[in-house]
């Protein structure tokens, strides 16, 4: 037994680092695939001015006058050491980048989906609970809304609307970490989070009037009515305990994406998280930045599904047994 | 009360709580701290991208280093050459040596003194190929730098330059403190700028402090300017009604229009860039003028303006300039003549018509595809066909630095001095010659010419006779230039917008 469960973690080991591995590879060769580099990125077309003596200075200085090979391998070589490349545009090591980006979006992902559960849940269940009524219809129209409405459509109205309205908009001000002023920060956050949040709740909403449904028509249901348990606590306890499992999944999905950061929603409201830096980093050409950021995305949904497959033992006593 | 119920109370409240909260403090004014009521927020869309001013070309860049740096040469808000940190200049009589006397008592941020040794060193170091100077090209007349005292620079020219004066101002030929380099620069800025580097976090904001010991007459009225980065211009307008950014530059005319109508006070510039369609008369059928004709007769200028800009610019000759402006109506076709286009395909034994591969960016500017698409539309009537290729910016500059197209729907940067603007492109020696596409004998002739003449009524002859030769062989089509447009809240006051963009005359605004 102990051995099967050794071989099982190594083999989620080796699948995540090849994982990681295929992530870095294919980020290195898209980004040099893409014309520009960080010469033409910052110079633009005035790079076209530049003598070929004065290109050369500039390529050792960016480091491009290295063979791609060399380059590819003293990154990869360097984040061993904890090294994840300098952005000379911040003047900052990718890992202080990191460490004030990713806080920030592990943050608005978390209030994202609570907000996006809040909303997808409790609707999916009322929908389901009796389907083809006018309830079941709401809760449709709620989940058609969430995923046609554009975020960035919707993150302009409310900003504007209650910039306009009612003088309201902490976005406004400099950003603040819950460290900073908890308050602000929160205040920062809500309105990102509900944008973001809407969207996620109509996949969640979906997902979760599905599996209700199912197990609504399984015998077991029908026998603890039978048996005379209290609707509310059939519907809590017996229904949805047992629906569960594809709506962790489908959050678990959800929340993955939401790590590698919401960019769109992001730039609008001004919120400095990891999807803003991947984009500033790609914006300017800056290899190091993309690669190392992309890659701790890439890790973080790794993670995330590691801990989606652990929910499941915890919610399902059938995902244990086996 | 069931637990379910409770909560969903409790949620709700907290939500209701934060909200309020956010109502409450969102008030207040932008400036927080000791220096309340005396900070200037600037809305800007993005992150300065370097602040080494001699490699900095990104508008934010320039801007905030604008104001830390000082030049030898400033321009006052009508684009005349006024002095800087040199406060007078002569020009020999043969036009090779220029002497500057410098301003004394001047001091840089760290409070080392300035003097003719650090413009020697300056001078010489943006001389060097190795420094990667992107202004290098504008001391290209500069034989030498002497400092034969403390006061004074003697730059020995290979020949006359009045143009030098005007390229000394800006702020990528910013004087900096001897043996200071770019690695301590990115972190410690030190110059003899109006304000000095208080604060920055990266991709967030920028907190400049005002310099007391600046050398201006009437110092900085705020203490301190924010630069405060908001990506979306529509956001910034959003942070300036709610009361949290104070002032902005604001580049797309939609933008602009919804905050004039939000109640936001919007001051016009015209600009001194131009859009252009760029034609490389190198290249095949481009290369007999009267496709080049054809082209710039079957085009109406107004139109693309209406369509691609909501109106919102002038339509512009080549140099755009105040001092030096060309006159529009003053080319071969000042309106769309379809019937004179027709003839000058005739003329070249194209009358089937042509195709030109054309390169658009997407995304660097906000007008370029409707731009294209107008232009595009519009040649189809003279069966001049626009084969439009639509790339990612990075894609287009390579595209464009390599001169890899027939015709490039461009936005190109115009500059006080037309010398400056052109000059690089039109002579056959220029760093853009090859990009540009287009050189003769009798452009060489004038540009040497404007250089060589210091009066500037003889210099404003010169250039009109460069503009109509631009125009006459329709080197390239130049079609209107835009705004930008100044955005500011109740109490802001003594801004001066300028047409080349800078944001120099912070130091004269008051937060109010």
């Amino acid at each position: 037994m102990r051995g099967f469960v050794r071989n099982r973690v190594v083999r989620r080991v080796a699948s995540t680092v090849g994982t990681l591995f295929g992530v870095a590879v294919l980020v290195f060769v898209m980004l040099r695939a893409i014309p520009g580099d960080q010469i033409t990125a910052g110079l633009g077309t005035e790079a076209a001015g530049l003598t070929p003596a004065q290109l050369q200075a500039l390529e050792r200085y960016y480091g491009l006058d290295q063979p791609l090979v060399t380059q590819f391998f003293t990154w990869l070589g360097n984040l061993f050491t904890g090294n994840l490349g300098y952005s000379a545009r911040n003047q900052q090591s990718v890992l202080e980048l990191t460490l004030h980006s990713l806080p920030v979006t592990v943050e608005l992902a978390v209030l994202s989906i609570v907000l996006a559960l809040l909303i997808g849940v409790p609707l999916g269940t009322l929908a389901a609970s009796r389907a083809g009524s006018p309830r079941d219809a709401a809760g449709q129209i709620v989940s058609l809304a969430g995923l046609s409405i554009p975020s960035f459509l919707l993150a302009t109205t409310l900003l504007s609307v209650l910039s306009a309205s009612f003088g309201f908009n902490p976005n406004g001000r400099a950003f603040a970490t819950p460290a900073e002023d908890p308050l602000l920060n929160l205040q920062q956050m809500i309105l990102p989070a509900l944008v973001l949040g809407f969207g996620i709740a109509a996949p969640i909403l979906r997902t979760t009037r599905a599996a209700v449904l199912e197990v609504r028509s399984e015998d077991f249901v029908r026998t603890a009515r039978a048996k005379g348990v209290p609707e509310r606590r059939l519907q809590v306890r017996h229904v949805l305990g047992n629906a569960l499992v594809p709506i962790v999944t489908m959050t678990g999905l959800q929340f993955g994406y939401l790590l590698g950061g919401a960019v769109v929603v992001e730039q609008i409201f001004s919120v400095p998280g990891i999807g803003r830096q991947v984009l500033l980093g790609i914006q300017q050409k800056e290899y190091a930045v993309v690669q190392s950021t992309v890659l701790v995305i890439a890790l973080a949904f790794v993670l995330v599904n590691l801990l989606t497959d652990a929910l499941y033992r915890i919610v399902d006593p059938r995902v244990r047994a086996s | 009360m069931p637990r379910g119920r409770l909560s969903a109370i409790g949620v709700t409240s907290a939500l209701v709580i934060a909200l309020a909260g956010c109502s409450s403090s969102s008030g207040s004014p932008a400036g927080t701290g000791p220096a309340a009521g005396k900070t200037l927020v600037v809305g800007v869309t993005s992150d300065p991208d370097t602040f080494f001013p001699w490699k900095a070309t990104q508008f934010t860049a320039v801007n905030v280093l604008q104001n830390l740096y000082g030049t030898l040469t400033e321009f006052d808000k009508d684009l005349n050459v006024v002095p800087g940190l040199a406060e007078s200049w002569k020009t020999s009589d043969d036009g090779r040596k220029l002497t500057l006397k410098l301003r004394q008592g001047v001091t840089f941020g760290d409070g080392s003194a300035f003097d003719s040794e650090d413009v020697k060193w300056s001078l010489d170091q943006i001389m060097a190929p190795a420094t990667a100077a992107v202004a290098r090209a504008s001391l290209s007349s500069v034989k030498s730098v002497t400092a034969p005292d403390p006061s004074t620079v003697v730059l020995e020219l290979t020949g006359p330059d009045a143009a030098l004066p005007a390229n000394l101002a800006t702020v990528n030929l910013a004087m900096l403190s001897t043996g200071a380099t770019e690695a301590e620069l990115s972190t410690r800025p030190n110059g003899t700028g109006p304000f000095t580097l208080r604060s920055r976090t990266a991709s967030q904001s920028i907190t400049l402090a005002r310099n007391d010991r600046w050398w201006g007459a009437d110092k900085p009225k705020v203490s301190a300017i924010e630069f405060r980065v908001i990506p979306d211009e529509s956001s910034i307008v959003a942070a300036m009604q709610s009361g949290n950014v104070q002032l902005t530059v604001l580049n797309d005319p939609l933008v602009a229009r919804t905050a004039q109508a939000a109640g936001v006070g919007l001051t016009r510039t015209p600009q001194l860039n131009y859009h252009v369609l760029q034609l490389n008369a190198r290249r095949g059928e481009l290369a007999d003028v009267n496709v080049r004709l054809a082209i710039q007769c079957a085009i109406d200028r107004k139109q693309v303006l209406d369509t691609a800009a909501l109106g919102e610019g002038e339509v512009v000759g080549p140099i755009t300039s105040p001092a030096f402006k060309s006159d529009p109506a003053r080319r071969p076709c000042p309106a769309r003549d379809l019937a004179k286009a027709a003839e000058y395909l005739g003329k070249a034994g194209k009358s089937g018509g042509v195709t030109l591969k054309t390169i658009v960016s997407q995304g660097e500017y906000a007008t370029s595809v409707n731009e294209a698409q107008n232009l595009k539309a519009q040649l189809a009537e003279a069966k001049i066909n626009l084969e439009l290729e639509v790339l990612e910016s990075g894609a287009y500059v390579d595209r464009w630095n390599a001169a890899d197209f027939d015709a490039a729907v461009a936005l190109n940067g115009g500059r006080p001095d037309p010398d400056g603007s052109y000059g690089r492109y039109f002579t056959s020696g220029g760093n853009f010659n090859r990009v540009a596409g287009y050189s003769s004998p009798e452009l060489d002739k004038l540009f040497a010419d404007g250089k060589a003449t210091t009066d500037q009524a003889a210099r404003k002859a010169i250039y009109d006779q460069v503009s109509a030769h631009l125009e006459d062989n329709a080197v390239w089509i130049w079609l209107f230039s835009g705004y930008t447009y100044t955005a500011t809240t109740a109490g802001v006051r003594g801004f001066v917008p300028m047409a080349n963009g800078s944001l120099q005359y912070l130091r004269t605004t008051s937060a109010g």
